[in-house]
Formats: C-alpha cells, structure tokens, sequence
C-alpha cells in the first residue's frame, strides 16, 4: 500500500499524484503511439472511434459528471461540429482552422442552449435540449442548399501542411494527439477557480451562489466547453465516416452519447475514455454471440436489448460505473484483509422533490 | 371556414393520442417523479397486445382493449417491482436513464418474439372506414371514435381519482409521500399501481393510435411528441396533460397546412421551448419555492 505524505499544498493539484501514475500513464501512452505500428486496420479503425468517442465523452462529462447539468441534445452538437467541418473543406480551409471553427461554431450552440439553462432545471432542462435537438436535425434535413439534406455531404481525409493523412496512423496520432490535449485541458480546468464552481454548481446551486458562483455565467460556460469539445469529436467523426447525413445525429444519437458518461462513471474523467472504449467494443461483442443464438434472438433487437441491459444493469449494480468498479478492485488489494462491502456505499437519502426548488 | 373545422377536428383527434401518452407521463411523473422514457415503448407493446388478441386469437374489439390494458397494467407493476424500485431515491437523472434504457430492452424484445417481429401490421377497428357529414365538415368515424374514447377514459379516470379509494391514495402520495406513509398509505405499493395504471393507459393511446400508423416496433418514438405536450401543460398537473396534448395535436395540424414543409415536425418542439422560455413549468404548473 502506498502511503502519500503531503508535506506542501500544491500536492493537492498536482497533475500526477505519485510517480506510480507518471510510469502507468507514461506506459500507456508508448503503447498508444505504438500501437498503428502492432495492431492490424480494423482494431485501427475501432481505435479512431474510441478516440474520438472519448472526446465527446469527455465534454459530455464536464457537463452532466462536473456541473450536473442534463443534455439529451448532445448530437445537435456534433453535428454544429461535423457539418462545420464538412463546409469549410469543402471551401479549402485548413484543417488547423476549420478545426478551431467547428470548436467555435458549436459553443455558439451551445451558449444558445445554455441560456434557456439559466431557468431550467432537471427534467425540464433535458426536454429543452431534446427539442433543440429535433429542431437542429430537421433544419439540417430542410436547409438543402448548404447542408444537403437527406443526400448529406462527402468529406476528404484531412490534409495537414500538404501531407494528406489519409492512412490509419496518421489519422490516428491526430485523434489521440486532440484527446490527451482535450484530458490536459479538462485536468487543468478542474483545478482552477472556475473549474471548482462548476463542481459547487453541481452539488448545490443555492450553497454555489450563496458563496459567490455566478449561477448565469458558468452554467453557460460549461455548456460552451462541453460543446466545444463536442464539436471536435463532430468534426473528426465526420472526417472518420467520410460521409454525414442527419440522420447520424439523432436522437438516439445524444442518448448514446449520454450512456458513454453513465457507463464509464459520472463524475470521473477517467468515466468518458472507459465509457467510450465500452461503447465501441459491445457491438462487436454482441455480433461474436450472434453467431450461437438462435435466429430470431439473433436479429436487429438483440443489439437493443443488450445495450438496454447493460444500461439498466450499470446503473443497479455499479451507479459508479466502470471506473467506480475499478476503483473498488484497487482499493480491494490495497486494503487487502480490511475491504468492508459498504465503503463506497452511496448514502441513502429520502427523496429529494425537484418541484420545490 | 370548412377547412378550419375540418383540421380542427384532425389536430383534435391527432391531440387526443398525444394527451393519453402525456397522461402517462404525468401519472408517473406527479407520484414518483420520474420522468418515464419509455412511455411510448409502453403504448407500443400496448399496441402488440391489442394485435395478438385480436388478430391472432381473433378476439372481439372490446375484449381487446381490455386484455392489452391488463396486460399491459401486469407489465408495468413488473417494471416498476424489477427495476425502479431499486433505485428509489437516487438523482432524477438516473432514473431517466434507466427508463431510456427500459425503451431499449422493450423495442429490441419485441423483434424477437415470434408472430410480432420487425413488420408492420394493421389492427383491425369496428370503425375503420366509415365517414360522414354535417354541413361541409366530413367527420372520419375514425377520429370521432378517438375523441369519444379518449373523453370517456378521462371521465373513467377523474371519477377514479376523485371517489375511490385507491385514487384517493394516490393523489396523497403525489402530494407528499411522507406525509401519506404516516397516515398508513403504502407508499411503494401506490407506487407500483401507478406504473401499472400508467401503463394501462399508455396501452389504450396505443390501440387508438393503432389505425393511424400502424402497429410496428418502433411507433413508440411517437412518445417523443408526448413530451411537448406534457410539458407545455405543466409535467405534474393531469388536466395539463390533457390541453398539451390537444395543443400539440392543433398546432400540428395547423403547421402542416399553412406552414412551410417541415414545419409539421418541429412545431411541437417549437412550442415547448417557447413555453420553456415564458413559463419555466409549463402552464398549469406548480410553481412552489424552495425555502432554506
């Protein structure tokens, strides 16, 4: 067991908290940058859509893990980001300024969500988003003359200073290169002045502004990050796929987005990367079982139902998610003899009634 | 002047269906407040139910409404016993999620059982066909029945919360669950009714929905247009479920005459952000103050 003795207050915000994680990250990391290098072209290919997954995840969580705010219209945003890419390809732009765009364009969006958020709370909030995005979706169906409607738009690989990176590597190392910044990025910010009211938002908005926290200004704010980053995963996604049309951004599209936070654990950003990688990988599980069920088990539902289980089950079983169940095991082995069951029990609370508020 | 009536009485009837799933909505919201996802799942397997009675067991029409809405009154307590009731007590937001993913698991099982699958079927109505006329309007029997139906279960219900027992109880634990536990309500079994009662209700909006777009594993998604209304009538107030569900069908079918193409399916979201925008909690919402 490693025992940490604090002998300075910057410990506290340290990045890396002991060298124990500088080696395991550090390891981590050769393995991704190495990885195009061992692994064949369809792991590749699942490895960009966990990447860019774990970015979207990643600003999902900012919102719903660290300032509590509910978003079912997570996928209106990533289209704001896809199609912002898409468009100013199209016209020439450079990616490393049609990047920082669809960024930008989608925090337009997601201040103009964010406002209504002001007033809105709970369930409200989360059928706000949901029709905001219904309406992005059919606006992007209707508006044919720059989005192309239902026939959608066709993107070329990504071009960077004349180098085309239209390999697996290449498009791989920017994937990953955008998630590390976007975790360093997420690491900071939750450090920092702001980064703390938006947790303080999250645990208790009358205590947030009786001690000070601009309700109006962060709330929006967070909703601006988290589309932002949001947009990113938009723009690479539809660099990935080559091809958008609305009906990717769904949504069922958002719900999916959300169960990546759910999944990985809310509140962790750790949560976003593992909900991501959970996400892409039980399809494939589930078209291996395929192959042992009987044929009318086997068909189109079987995905739903097990992704509705899965939910379902998480959320019974582990609320913390996978990194909350991660955590058990190591604090399991670090305690060895002593681990009691209820150390990460969650305080049972009467019900709390959002009608008063 | 005939063309008013005439989508009048179509945005009614549209309306109608919409208020019955928005009341399921808000039956479950004002006990438990849960925000129920998976309504429109509900009203599908509801609409599945209706289909198997009736067209493979060939039952009559009044018997099968009242096997779907039991059946559908048994799948409700079991969702609510199985896996809400866990639960209990966790963020709102939780719970919403595992009624998205209840949706999931309804949708997906309802392929896999045989004789319902993928398709898409027709479920066959005494009152399918039939039109007629009083000065210019042409009324579809259809839609008179959906509006008569939907008025006399409103009828069935208001009666139910207001003279018996049970509903009695249920308005206490919607108020204050504490409060009813200590007068000797049994809060969780209330509970569990309610989703039952929820369900059965979600089973009728499907049977009536049923001719109008035909009964396939996804027609639950309609429930998505459920909210508006729910929400544009106060989530917590049953009579404002009724009205956002008829303001909803009427804006609707208004949008889809005079209004550009496209305009038909965003309209309800349209209406609830404005009304999100002016009325935080809808129209008929409470609008109590937390003091600390």
């Amino acid at each position: 067991m490693r025992f940490l003795f604090k002998t300075d207050y910057d410990q506290d915000i340290r990045l890396f908290k002991h060298g124990g994680q500088v080696f395991w990250y550090g390891l981590l990391m050769a393995l991704l940058l190495a990885a195009p290098f061992l692994v064949d072209e369809y792991v590749m290919s699942q490895l960009h859509f966990i990447c860019i997954y774990s970015i979207v995840g990643l600003g999902l969580m900012l919102l719903v893990g660290f300032t509590g705010q509910i978003s079912l219209g997570h996928a209106a945003f990533l289209a704001v980001g896809a199609y912002t890419e898409a468009l100013l390809q199209a016209k020439g732009v450079p990616v490393f300024i049609s990047l920082p765009c669809a960024a930008l364009f989608s925090a337009a969006a997601g201040l103009i969500v964010g406002l209504p958020a002001l007033r809105l709370k709970g369930i409200y909030l989360a059928i706000a988003t949901l029709a905001f995005n219904v309406i992005v979706e059919e606006v992007i169906t209707r508006w044919e003359g720059l989005t192309g409607g239902n026939s959608g738009l066709h993107l070329k690989p990504v071009e960077i200073f004349g180098v085309t990176l239209d390999g697996d590597a290449g498009f791989f190392y920017l994937c990953l290169g955008l998630t590390v910044l976007s975790i360093l990025a997420l690491m900071n910010l939750l450090r920092s002045p702001t980064g703390r009211a938006f947790v303080a938002i999250r645990d208790s908005e009358i205590s947030a502004s009786c001690m000070g926290v601009n309700l109006a200004k962060y709330k929006t704010l967070s909703f601006a990050i988290s589309a932002a980053l949001t947009g990113i995963g938009g723009a690479l996604y539809a660099h990935k796929v080559s091809f958008i049309s609305p009906e990717q951004f769904t949504l069922l599209q958002s719900i999916e987005l959300v169960t990546i936070v759910i999944l990985g654990g809310v509140g962790f950003l750790h949560g976003a990367v593992l909900g991501a990688a959970f996400l892409i990988v039980l399809p494939q599980l589930i078209s291996l079982a395929k192959d042992y069920l009987p044929a009318n088990v086997g068909g189109t539902g079987l995905q739903a139902v097990v992704f509705g289980l899965v939910l379902i089950g998480f959320i019974i079983f582990e609320p913390l998610g996978l990194y909350g169940r991660w955590l058990k095991v190591r604090t399991w082995f670090e305690l060895f003899p002593f681990y009691r069951k209820g150390m990460f029990r969650r305080q049972k609370s009467y019900m709390k009634s959002e009608r008063l508020r | 002047m005939s063309q008013v009536l005439q989508l009048l009485l179509a945005g009614v009837a549209q309306g109608c269906v919409y208020a019955l799933v928005a009341l399921g909505f808000v039956l479950i919201y004002k006990a438990t407040e849960t925000v129920n996802f998976a309504q429109g799942d509900l009203m599908m397997l509801g609409g599945f139910f209706a289909l198997t009675s009736s067209v493979i067991l060939g039952w009559p029409y009044w018997a099968t409404i009242v096997f779907a809405v039991a059946a559908m009154a048994a799948v409700g307590m079991l969702i609510e016993r199985l896996v809400l009731r866990p639960v209990l007590g966790q963020p709102a937001f939780t719970v919403v999620m595992i009624t998205i993913g209840v949706g999931y698991v309804l949708r997906g099982v309802v392929t896999m059982i045989p004789g319902w699958g993928t398709d898409t079927y027709t479920l066959p109505t005494p009152f399918s066909e039939g039109v007629f006329q009083i000065g210019e309007v042409i009324f579809a029997v259809q839609q008179v029945a959906v509006i008569g139906m939907t008025a006399a279960l409103c009828a069935v219900l208001y009666l139910f919360f207001r003279f018996s027992k049970l509903g009695v109880a249920m308005q206490a634990t919607s108020q204050n669950q504490l409060a009813a536990a200590y007068m000797g309500i049994p809060v969780r079994r209330v509970n569990m009714m309610i989703w039952g009662l929820s369900a059965g209700v979600a089973a009728f909006a499907g049977i009536l929905l049923a001719p109008a777009t035909f009964v396939h594993s996804n027609m639950g998604f309609i429930g998505l247009k459920a909210f508006p209304a729910a929400v544009v009538g106060g989530f917590g107030s049953v009579p404002g479920a009724i009205v956002g569900g008829l303001i909803i069908g009427l804006v609707e079918a208004f949008a889809g005459r005079y209004m550009p193409e496209g305009f038909k399916d965003v309209a309800a979201y349209v209406v609830v952000l404005v009304v999100l925008l002016l009325r935080p909690s809808g129209i008929f919402g409470e609008t109590a103050q937390k003091k600390v």
